[in-house]
């Protein structure tokens, strides 16, 4: 696919949640927007936060409890009331990184490095960061700016939002 | 299937605009690809990542990630970007005479 009508030419990607199963998605989203020559910009809310705060990123998690869909290694759906027992959310997230990296999918914030140096947009939404009360100090260094949702939407203008 | 005319030589496209055969490929080719994508002449840095593409391709079978080109070819992500500007992985492949690679990342 090439040529100017297959060109989306901006995508501003919303990412709430802070699993890693949550955080992944919009990371993908973004770098394969700006492989294919799009704009792209990651604004961080919520829990999402956890992923551009410094001392939390390296240590995101598979969300086990309440995961319907989350099967066991053999394939079998896994019993909710085991993503309970102590060490369930390790190994699943263990599990998962193991074979991102066989896929070659980085690690987070390796990925986010990746991101920025392409030409992407990093940003935190300032009312989440009021909300859990932090500050510029705790963000990951490479975070472009704080911004409010009005922010948000004038460095969407003109492209896709996308909410993850 | 796309042919074209080529330095004198019928070259088969395959329907993204890509090279068909991995072997039809040569630098002469290589130059005239790159203006096409925009890139009006290409230098060291770009040779670099062309030349590494096609020696990995063989073995990989697809088109190397992004990750793995930075980390092995001595180009990093900002200047790949800066060399292969809107899509640098897509962009390289075709100059280095490699279908559309078919991963994600």
């Amino acid at each position: 696919m090439s040529g100017q009508n297959n060109d989306i030419g901006k995508v501003s990607i919303i990412i709430s949640r802070g699993s890693l199963d949550g955080v992944y998605p919009g990371l993908i989203l973004a770098n394969g927007a700006r492989m294919e020559g799009f704009e792209a910009n990651l604004f961080f809310t919520f829990f999402g936060l956890d992923a551009i705060i410094e001392k939390r990123m390296d240590k995101l998690s598979i969300s086990t409890v309440g995961n319907a869909a989350l099967r066991l290694p053999w394939g079998q759906k896994m019993p909710t009331w085991l993503g309970m027992l102590p060490g369930m959310a390790s190994f699943a997230t263990w599990m998962m990184k193991n074979e991102m990296e066989k896929l070659d999918i980085p690690p987070v914030r390796e990925f986010l490095q990746i991101i920025k140096d392409s030409g992407a947009g990093i940003y935190a939404c300032k009312l989440a960061m009021d909300m859990f009360h932090l500050k510029r100090e705790d963000l990951w260094s490479g975070v472009d700016d704080i911004l409010t949702v009005g922010d948000f939407y004038q460095i969407s203008t003109g492209g896709l939002v996308l909410f993850t | 299937m796309p042919t074209r005319e080529l330095f004198g030589k019928t070259i088969e496209f395959d329907d993204d605009g890509h090279l068909k055969n991995f072997s039809d490929w040569n630098e002469e080719i290589a130059k005239e690809l790159a203006k096409e994508e925009g890139i009006a002449e290409l230098t060291a840095r770009h040779w670099l990542v062309i030349n590494y593409m096609r020696r990995e391709f063989p073995r990989l079978g697809d088109a190397p990630t992004l990750r793995k080109l930075t980390k092995e070819s001595g180009v990093d992500t900002k200047e790949l970007y800066e060399l292969f500007p809107k899509g640098p992985m897509k962009k390289a492949a075709k100059i280095s005479g490699l279908p559309k690679p078919k991963g994600c990342i």
